[in-house]
């Protein structure tokens, strides 16, 4: 049997799951809705909503994330063939690793790892 | 050598991957509950208070432990109020996108080696790909856009802080988590969960020996990764109500619940799997195992005892932080993640390459 069936399955149920965790909320409690009710929550003072523009900090966070995640995804690779690579492999990294340390050098001295 | 997973009749198969995939959904599904129970019982205990434990039928009361069945039928019968200004369609699917990729994770993680039923030999993990590392931190991965989700659609400016604190707080956390796992796939020469344990039969072969430093950095990671304290900056009560989740109520307030904490003991049980030998004892081989019990079936239940054992005292501990450590500032933790955490798993990484090289 083929290795990825069951994660279909079992992200069938978890979505099933969760659908029917959502829905309960809709058909099985009461439902007297009010205009206070529907309102969002906030202490006292009139509410607005929130789509006001966010701080560019979080999709620079985003950007470096990619950056570093396929890194990692990488190494895993380099990691499962370390012994049939032996010195050839970790030359390699060495020098994978070392051109994406010097962007992340690169990254810390524009100060985009800054937050205040 | 019996038969393994890919040489078994089909039928045979099917019937264990279903039945596994079952024994998955109960066991997550009954981890929020008891957790629950110990989430309100321990601070009573390390506050010197008494906590719940009125809750029981007639007068069998088991220390508060129906507290939880309460719970859950109050949430399931409570009106849901969503906001008018809310983007519906997301509003309603952002609690779906937080309970399935806990549960995906929870499948990646062996229970045992294997058990015999009917001269058949049946590995005890649910979803087996030869690139276990790779899944799970994908499916981990995948949280964030339930937090993401339903942070934005609530259009509360609680919820969209939260839920932009909580994604940067969880990528940024992933990158180290995914560092700290490459130094054990090195030593123990798999990306294969089974195969790792394997690898750890005597106790001073344990990953928390073998690597102590990935040991940390994946500690502090699972922490941030579950946006517990001392990273529960996603739900700071103080300044954010309860984060992403504030508009949440009734049933879809539960599944984020359900969700944190299948995430959280699917992680406990990766921390024991990797570091503190799976459903290895310490002392005791499993061949020995095998040899007292006097079959292979009730020595993966005891694996599977001991296992759940270690992950207890995970799940222990992340209730014992919370009530001993106070909540880290916005930058200090980004400032932990990327200029602490990221260069200390690649010094790391190289250090562990560098000493198993001396061996080629």
């Amino acid at each position: 049997m083929n290795p990825y069936l069951p994660i279909i399955i079992i992200l069938g149920l978890g979505v099933a799951l969760g659908l029917i965790l959502s829905g309960f909320a809709h058909f099985l409690g009461p439902r007297h809705p009010t205009p206070a009710k529907e309102e969002i929550f906030e202490c006292g003072v009139p509410t607005v909503a929130s789509r006001e523009r966010m701080s560019v900090k979080f999709y620079l966070t985003a950007i470096l994330f990619i950056l570093f995640d396929i890194e990692t995804v990488f190494l895993f690779l380099w990691a499962k063939a370390f012994r049939s690579l032996a010195w050839f492999g970790i030359v390699e990294v060495a020098v994978f690793v070392l051109i994406l340390v010097a962007g992340y050098l690169y990254v810390l001295k524009t100060g985009a790892l800054e937050w205040d | 050598m019996g038969l393994t997973s890919s040489e078994l009749p089909f039928i045979v198969d099917l019937i264990a991957t279903l039945s596994k995939i079952v024994v998955v959904f109960l066991i997550g599904l009954n981890v929020p509950p008891i957790m629950l129970w110990v989430e309100r019982r321990v601070p009573a205990l390390m506050q010197r208070r008494r906590g719940p434990n009125r809750v029981g039928f007639f007068k069998w009361r088991l220390w508060g432990l129906f507290q939880a069945v309460a719970d859950a039928i109050k949430l399931i019968f409570k009106e849901e109020a969503v906001p008018a200004m809310a983007n519906k369609w997301f509003f309603h699917l952002g609690p779906v996108f937080s309970v399935f990729p806990a549960f995906l994770v929870l499948s990646a993680m062996p229970f045992g080696e294997y058990i015999e039923v009917m001269g058949y030999q049946i590995s005890l993990v649910a979803v087996q790909v030869n690139v276990g590392f790779l899944f799970i931190l994908a499916m981990a991965g995948m949280a964030i856009y339930g937090v993401a989700l339903s942070g934005w659609a609530s259009t509360s400016k609680y919820t969209l802080l939260g839920a932009l604190r909580a994604s940067a707080q969880m990528i940024s956390y992933e990158i180290p988590l995914g560092l700290s796992l490459i130094p054990i796939a090195l030593v123990y020469n798999s990306l294969d969960l089974t195969e790792i344990v394997k690898g750890q039969s005597h106790f001073w072969q344990w990953g928390i020996f073998l690597s102590p430093l990935s040991f940390i950095i994946f500690l502090v990671c699972m922490f941030a990764e579950t946006n517990r304290t001392p990273f529960d900056l996603a739900e700071a009560e103080s300044e954010l109500v309860v984060g992403f989740h504030t508009e949440y109520g009734s049933t879809k307030f539960a599944a984020f619940f359900l969700g944190e904490y299948v995430s959280m003991f699917a992680l406990s049980l990766l921390c024991s799997i990797l570091f503190f030998g799976g459903w290895h004892l310490p002392l005791l081989s499993r061949e020995n195992l095998i040899n007292l019990t006097g079959s292979v079936n009730l020595a993966a239940l005891v694996g599977v005892g001991v296992l759940f054992l270690k992950a207890a005292f995970f799940m222990f501990l992340y209730v014992w932080v919370r009530w001993t450590v106070p909540r880290f500032r916005y930058d200090q933790l980004m400032k932990l993640g990327w200029k602490f955490l990221l260069p200390l798993g690649l010094a790391n990484i190289a250090v562990t390459a560098g000493i198993l090289a001396l061996n080629f």
